[in-house]
């Protein structure tokens, strides 16, 4: 007595958003039958195993042809085969587009390639998202890097517009097309206490800050590409170290300032300003987070230093700057000193 | 040369890619219409390309245009090889044939490919000139309007009904021609769609001009049919009612002139003094109570006033009454056989307090208003009788009798000869149309005056090669024989006409069942015979308001010559008139019959086994089954009903399916309780070896379980006031009078025993034994009927009774299921569990699936099942569920503002009151009505007091209620003329500035509605753009890559889907009513990865308007916008 076809299709379609998401979730159509018995949701309606298989078989299959078309989000509002009230339109796109935290800290900063694309099976064990649901993360990022990496304009509005998401999934993807698009190194363990969250914030103020995009809004990759002059710009910086008057002079402003609340640690200001002066490396931008982190964060640590003492000293580190009168690239230090604050204080855990 | 057809290419988007090399494709468009062919330019690398092509102009005969399809092929071009194709658009252009409808078809077409499915969407916009063609032997019948609806559809009256059309067209199926063998799939499956298309509209075209022969401008009621005959060719069919309709908006002067006639487009409107019947609802004028049948006034000898439909019939044998024709008994005669059941389950009533009134015509006999005056009214009181349970499926012998159809009841002495005479009148105005037949199923009150039961039958046939498709005789001659004996037992059941008749058949191999079935009614005859229209019209009209609640239940045969054994009472509402103890019918519940509780969907199902055989051999064998079948689907439906303790039936659907090795049977229906009908007994369970101790527990535990569902049910669907009161109120309270009307009426009947039957009567159970085998299966199938989930109602009517706010959320779905039969050696019993739990679990899935809307009620389920091969079961559902408000569900609205119907009663009533007054002169009758004090003591002598006060006190409401409605309808009235009046002109203005922008720009789709009902709740339409008749083939090779059957249906139904809608949208609808999916045939072969489907939908489209954007927006000229703007969006 085998069920050889079983469909039901309504006019305007029919899903509830439970299936969608263990659809999403990579669960197979059994496993999510299991789930959705086991949700407990089900027992009012008294619901037997082959209702609740035949209503996840079909939505499954909906969201199966659905999903060439959430593919390009815009033509899922004018396509004709599915009737889609726009609020579920929406929802579709949102949650399809929607990414695992843990895994997208994976895939950060590599290459979006078939390479990448092969060591999904080992990040889905190491993780617990279902290889399913990784390959479907996983080419969404890539989709949207393909789309944006052409187009001119900012980058989050490029992708608001192309994919039709929130504000928050636009600026999320934003930060993974600049993390893959520049190889940000995230993978190091002394980084793995690092979130997708505070990379993601710190991938905002670099796209804010930093890219040709800042100052010039009209050329491609305006946003995903690191502003070269201003990188060069930097390396005039090195005088805060190189030339021992400003570097005393800076010092004692600092310690001033900080009047003994915490220590004034010179080899701090090495540190920062080294990073400064090593972007126009490839290699080295590569590196940044890792070098904040080593030059930075962990003698702030080891100092056991709060991050209150962390924020004072920077602040007070940076305006100190301003007060040197030798001291000509108030500019360049003010855009470089605002994003490092930023990022630092995002990746200062206590 | 009377038609010239402009078509537009604008533009296409989302195309596949044909081009591997530069993903991209070259695209040009091919528009191709009869033999005449234009091309685009190539579009070249763009996936959305901007052909913006010239008008393309085909100059063609009105006939093509009606037969032919605009055909759009979508095409890749390439300099090297052979132009791909991406695939079709086949627009038929009818819609724009009639000018009411839409005038230019304009939107987004799926593009659509037999073995692709839908690649894209093409913009396209289509126009027609059409020339006036006067003459009179035209082949064309443009201009008929066609509606799939099954009632007079919205916005329009029904001048005149002029009957029964129909017609077939025959083919090579061009899947079997040798050609086949070496073309393409895609090639056949767009040969046989082709094909298809042009039989349709040339099917279309034929019926055009029956109806225009006719005097007709409509066909109502449509309802086309493909037989795929396999090896002996294509048919395709089609029946309908034919009218005359008149655009409500017209109505707006008779408002104002209730006496002048309306319309004269009517070919033969003799109309008198303007009191025409007026068919349909949200009558316009106060002119016309809903009747239907407009009767022309003409003389006798002029034609019969319903407009037969002889020059349709082929043969126009008529009046006879065809009993030779009965069936049974000559099943054995030729491989042909017919063996025709007679289910008459319940019969008919009629009258209500008031029906029974001096003069009143009562059971559909018109009365002679002269004869009024001096008649005495025809008292139909009889002896009440028991409401003995009854299996009533009777064979037609058993008919013949009472197939005279002489007045049924009992009518006052002296009347008695005179009404018979008048029936007799009325009858032959029925039967000089071949087929006194009506497709539709919802009649406005006043209209069907009482129902006799279903009729049905069938016949089992031998397909041959139709050898020349130009005289389809044989299929023909089938069908008239068929409906011949339709005819003659609706005769037997004393009724002149069928309602809520339809067609189908069964085709395995070379044998073919053909069914039919409807409702044997007697319609009002007034507006049948001359001179009644005015004098006698507007008597009736007065009385006919309070019948309306029950006068349908009462019986339209002899009660002595009762063509079945059946227990009649005296209608529990007026207690005048008999009631069988059972109604059913085929037709939906009519708008104010009186209800108690909730309807009930119910089903029969039953799966018979049959040896595999071939010719005549096989037909025999599957005609002996039949009466069988019949029988036992019959006896399942009376347990179902009496386990819901309801006494109705309607909208009763028989299926019959024939496959190789079984025979299904599928009977669905909605169950009420009327309350005009006795209380349903109960059921009892009786062992036949008393003594066994283990037996007598084992019937005790099951007679507790029936009981407990019966009890749970009664509350489930809230049966439960009426027959406690009807019983304590209503046998002894009107002691005095009702007692002494009874000894009278005994005195005149010759049969005492029913009045012996009185004292028990409702107490008598249906006895089911359970020794017997069917019996036990029948009692497993009562109980494992689930009743649905809380806040689920079901039902296969048009509404669900009992419920009456709908809210407008709603969900149109398709189900589809197959099941194959792993053990071959299953017993007819394995096989029915089988098939029930099929049916079963397909409801639970709906329920399921569409618990979000709850409350909700599953409306119009049409189930319709198949044998595809041998062990497969296949079953189709196409359903709409719909919420409702459960707050004021209790509250049995007093106008019931939503539900189609609108009041129609009401309307009634306040004209009976306007007219009544207008023809105070015509005799003394009706003018003492209006006071009701005259009449009253020239009636006291016959002992009617009670009739009278009941008689003051309906007139009390009446005038209440009539004097609230009038000038509340009046408004909606001034609304929904002027909202139709601004609608048509300004939505071609407007469509067409929106047009362009639209072309281009991305905009999003707009929603396009679908139900299956014929309305949309809390929506008005006002305006019909034409009929959607549509027909897809989807073939694959590759199945499993397409996720199975299940996901190459999945995907098929929702491009169907896709198509209707966007074939609505284009002719600037924004809904489909009246849906349905006439076929869906699957083949399919795993082992070769390939499956076949074919899908055949129709359905109106229609623009409509929400109601409470009518009712904020008081201002005529708002509503005017607010309909355009909505047509506009939509197109």
């Amino acid at each position: 007595m085998a069920v050889e076809l079983d469909v039901f299709v309504g006019n305007t379609i029919i899903m509830s958003e439970e299936v969608y998401q263990l659809w999403l979730d990579g669960y197979t159509v059994n496993d999510a039958v299991k789930v959705r018995m086991e949700g407990g949701v089900l027992d009012e309606f008294d619901a037997k195993v082959d209702v609740v298989l035949s209503d996840t078989m079909d939505q499954y299959r909906t969201f199966q042809m659905c999903e060439r078309l959430l593919h390009s989000p815009t033509k899922l509002a004018n396509q004709l085969l599915f009737q889609i009230p726009p609020h579920r339109q929406a929802t579709l796109i949102e949650r399809y587009y929607a990414f695992d935290d843990v895994f997208v800290r994976e895939v950060l900063g590599k290459k979006l390639s078939k390479g990448t694309k092969k060591d999904l099976d080992d990040i889905s064990a190491k993780t617990g998202v279902m290889l399913k649901s990784c390959r479907r993360q996983f080419d969404n990022f890539k989709r949207v890097f393909k789309v944006v990496e052409e187009l001119k304009g900012p980058l989050v509005e490029n992708i608001r517009q192309h994919f039709l998401l929130s504000d928050k999934l636009a600026r999320d993807y934003a930060a993974i097309v600049f993390f893959a698009n520049n190889r940000f190194e995230t993978g190091k363990r002394k980084l793995q206490y690092l979130t997708f969250q505070d990379l993601a914030f710190c991938a905002g103020q670099l796209i804010n800050n930093w890219t040709v995009g800042a100052v010039d809004n009209m050329v491609e990759d305006m946003d995903v590409d690191l502003d070269k002059d201003f990188l060069q710009e930097l390396k005039e910086l090195k005088v805060l170290i190189t030339d021992k008057d400003l570097l005393d002079q800076h010092k004692s402003l600092v310690c001033t300032a900080l009047r003994g609340k915490t220590k004034c640690n010179l080899n701090l200001s090495r540190g920062l300003v080294n990073i400064a002066t090593k972007l126009t490396n490839t290699k080295d931008v590569r590196d940044f987070f890792i070098d904040l982190v080593e030059k930075f964060i962990e003698p702030c640590r080891s100092d056991h230093w709060t991050a209150a003492d962390m924020k004072l000293y920077l602040t007070h580190y940076t305006n100190s700057a301003h007060i040197l009168d030798t001291f000509k690239y108030q500019v360049v230090w003010d855009r470089y000193m605002g994003v490092i604050k930023s990022c630092i204080f995002k990746m200062y855990h206590d | 040369m009377p038609g010239k057809l402009k078509a537009k290419i604008v533009a296409g988007r989302h195309l596949p890619v044909m081009d591997r090399a530069s993903d991209l494709t070259d695209a040009f468009v091919e528009v191709k219409f009869g033999n005449t062919t234009f091309k685009t330019d190539v579009y070249p690398k763009s996936l959305n390309p901007q052909w913006n092509s010239e008008w393309f102009k085909f100059e063609v005969d009105d006939e093509d245009l009606q037969d032919e399809p605009l055909q759009i092929t979508v095409l890749d071009h390439d300099t090297y090889s052979a132009n791909d194709a991406i695939g079709k658009v086949y627009i038929d252009i009818d819609p724009l044939l009639y000018s009411e409808a839409a005038s230019v078809i304009s939107g987004w077409f799926p593009i659509y490919d037999t073995i692709h499915g839908i690649r894209g969407e093409i913009n396209v916009l289509v126009k027609v000139e059409l020339f006036n063609d006067l003459n009179r032997f035209r082949q064309s019948s443009c201009g008929v309007k066609f509606f799939c609806t099954t009632s007079i559809p919205k916005g329009y009256r029904a001048a005149i009904v002029h009957g029964f059309v129909e017609e077939l067209v025959v083919n090579e199926d061009p899947e079997y021609q040798w050609i086949d063998r070496i073309r393409t799939p895609r090639a056949s499956n767009e040969a046989r769609q082709r094909l298809i298309f042009l039989m349709s509209g040339e099917l279309q075209r034929k019926i055009g001009l029956k109806v225009l022969e006719m005097g007709g401008n409509a066909v109502v009621g449509y309802l086309q049919c493909f037989d795929l005959e396999g090896e002996s060719g294509l048919v395709v069919r089609a029946i309908g009612t034919a009218c005359t309709l008149e655009k409500l908006s017209s109505g707006s002067g008779t408002h104002t002139h209730p006496n002048t006639a309306p319309a004269s487009n009517a070919c033969n409107s003799p109309s008198k003094d303007g009191k025409e019947p007026v068919f349909g609802e949200d009558l316009p004028s106060s002119s016309g109570p809903s009747t239907p049948f407009r009767a022309l006034p003409t003389s006798s000898s002029s034609p019969p006033p319903f407009s037969p439909s002889k020059p349709c019939s082929r043969q126009s044998s008529s009046s006879d009454t065809d009993l030779s024709l009965t069936p049974k008994t000559e099943m054995t005669q030729s491989p042909r056989l017919r063996p025709g059941i007679f289910l008459c389950p319940s019969s008919p009533i009629l009258s209500t307090d008031t029906l029974s009134l001096p003069g009143s015509g009562t059971l559909g006999c018109g009365h002679y208003s002269g004869l009024r005056a001096t008649t005495p009214p025809p008292l139909a009181s009889t002896h009440s009788d028991s409401a003995l349970l009854r299996k009533s499926v009777s064979f037609t012998e058993d008919l013949l009798l009472a197939a005279s159809g002489m007045g049924s009841g009992s009518m006052g002495k002296d009347a008695g000869p005179l009404k018979t005479l008048l029936r007799q009148q009325t009858q032959t105005a029925l039967e000089q149309r071949e087929f006194p037949f009506f497709t539709l199923t919802s009649f406005p009150s006043g209209f069907l005056l009482h129902v006799g039961g279903v009729v049905s039958a069938r016949s089992v046939k031998l397909l041959d090669r139709i050898h020349n498709p130009d005289e389809p005789e044989t299929r023909d001659a089938w069908w008239e024989e068929i409906r011949q004996e339709i005819k003659s037992h609706a005769k037997a059941l004393g009724c002149h006409a069928v309602v809520g008749y339809s067609e189908s058949t069964s085709i395995c191999e070379e044998v073919c069942i053909l069914s039919a079935s409807g409702t044997a009614a007697i319609l009002n005859p007034r507006y049948m015979r001359e001179g009644c229209l005015d004098l006698g019209g507007s008597d009736q009209r007065f009385e006919d308001p309070s019948p309306s609640s029950c006068g349908f239940c009462h019986i339209p045969y002899d009660e002595l010559n009762m063509p079945f054994p059946a227990q009649l009472t005296y209608c529990f509402h007026c207690r005048r008139q008999k009631v069988p103890d059972v109604l059913f019918t085929t037709i939906d519940l009519p708008s104010d019959a009186a209800i108690a509780g909730k309807g009930c969907f119910i089903q029969a199902r039953l799966c018979r086994l049959k040896k595999k055989g071939q010719g005549e051999a096989n037909a025999t064998a599957i005609s002996n089954q039949l009466p069988f079948m019949e029988y036992e689907l019959h006896t399942q439906l009376m347990n179902k009903l009496k386990l819901r303790s309801m006494n109705a039936l309607f909208g009763l659907r028989i299926q019959i399916s024939v496959g190789e090795n079984m025979l299904l049977g599928l009977a669905s229906a909605t169950g009420v309780y009327l309350t005009a009908l006795p209380a349903p007994g109960g059921i009892q369970i009786a062992g036949k070896t008393p003594g066994d101790l283990n037996t007598e527990q084992h019937i005790l535990n099951i007679q507790k379980r029936i009981n407990d569902t019966i009890a749970k049910n009664k509350e489930f669907y809230e049966v439960n006031p009426p027959d406690l009161t009807e019983e304590v109120v209503g046998s002894p309270i009107p002691e005095p009078r009702l007692r002494s009307r009874l000894f009278r009426s005994h005195s005149e009947s010759s049969d005492e025993l029913s009045e012996l039957d009185l004292s028990h009567g409702k107490k008598d159970a249906f006895v089911l034994e359970v020794d017997d085998t069917d019996a036990v299966e029948d009692i497993h199938s009562l109980l494992t009927d689930a009743s649905p989930p809380k806040g689920f109602y079901s039902c296969n009517t048009e509404t669900m009774p009992g419920i009456y706010n709908w809210t407008s959320a709603l969900q149109m779905f398709t189900s589809v299921r197959v099941l194959r039969l792993s053990n071959a050696n299953l017993s007819n019993q394995a096989l029915n569990k089988v098939f029930t739990d099929l049916c079963e679990n397909l409801l639970k899935s709906f329920y399921f699936k569409l618990r979000s809307m709850i409350p909700c009620c599953l409306s119009h389920l049409v189930f319709s099942v198949a044998v595809p091969e041998e062990d497969l079961i296949q079953v189709a559902v196409t359903a709409v569920a719909m919420t409702f408000d459960k707050d004021q569900t209790q509250e049995k609205p007093a106008e019931k503002p939503i539900t189609k119907g609108c009041s129609e009663a009401e309307d009634q009533l306040q004209f009976s009151l306007e007219l009544c007054t207008d023809s105070s002169s015509i005799n003394s009758q009706s003018s003492s009505k209006n006071s009701g004090v005259p009449e009253s003591s020239h009636l006291s002598t016959r002992d009617r007091c009670s009739t009278w006060l009941e008689l003051l006190r309906l007139k009390a409401h009446t005038i209440r209620r009539g004097s609230v409605k009038t000038s509340r309808r009046t408004q909606s009235l001034a609304h929904s003329v002027s909202s139709l009046e601004h609608s048509s002109p300004l939505t071609e203005g407007r469509s067409r500035s929106l047009r362009s922008s639209r072309s281009f720009g991305g905009s999003s789709v707009s929603v396009v509605k679908m139900t299956p009902l014929s309305f949309l709740p809390g929506t008005r339409i006002v305006k019909y753009v034409g009929i959607i008749n549509m027909f897809f083939i989807r073939e694959t090779t590759s199945l499993r890559e397409e996720g199975g059957v299940s996901g190459f249906l999945h995907s098929f139904v929702a491009e169907v889907f896709a198509m209707v809608r966007a074939h609505v949208a284009a002719l600037g609808g924004n809904a489909v009513v009246s849906y349905s999916m006439k076929d869906c045939v699957l083949m399919e072969n795993p082992n070769k990865n390939q499956c076949q489907c074919l899908i055949n939908v129709s359905g109106d489209a229609v623009i409509y308007i929400r109601e409470t954007d009518q009712e904020v927006t008081g201002s005529t000229a708002n509503i005017g916008l607010s309909c355009t703007s909505s047509a506009d969006g939509a197109t």
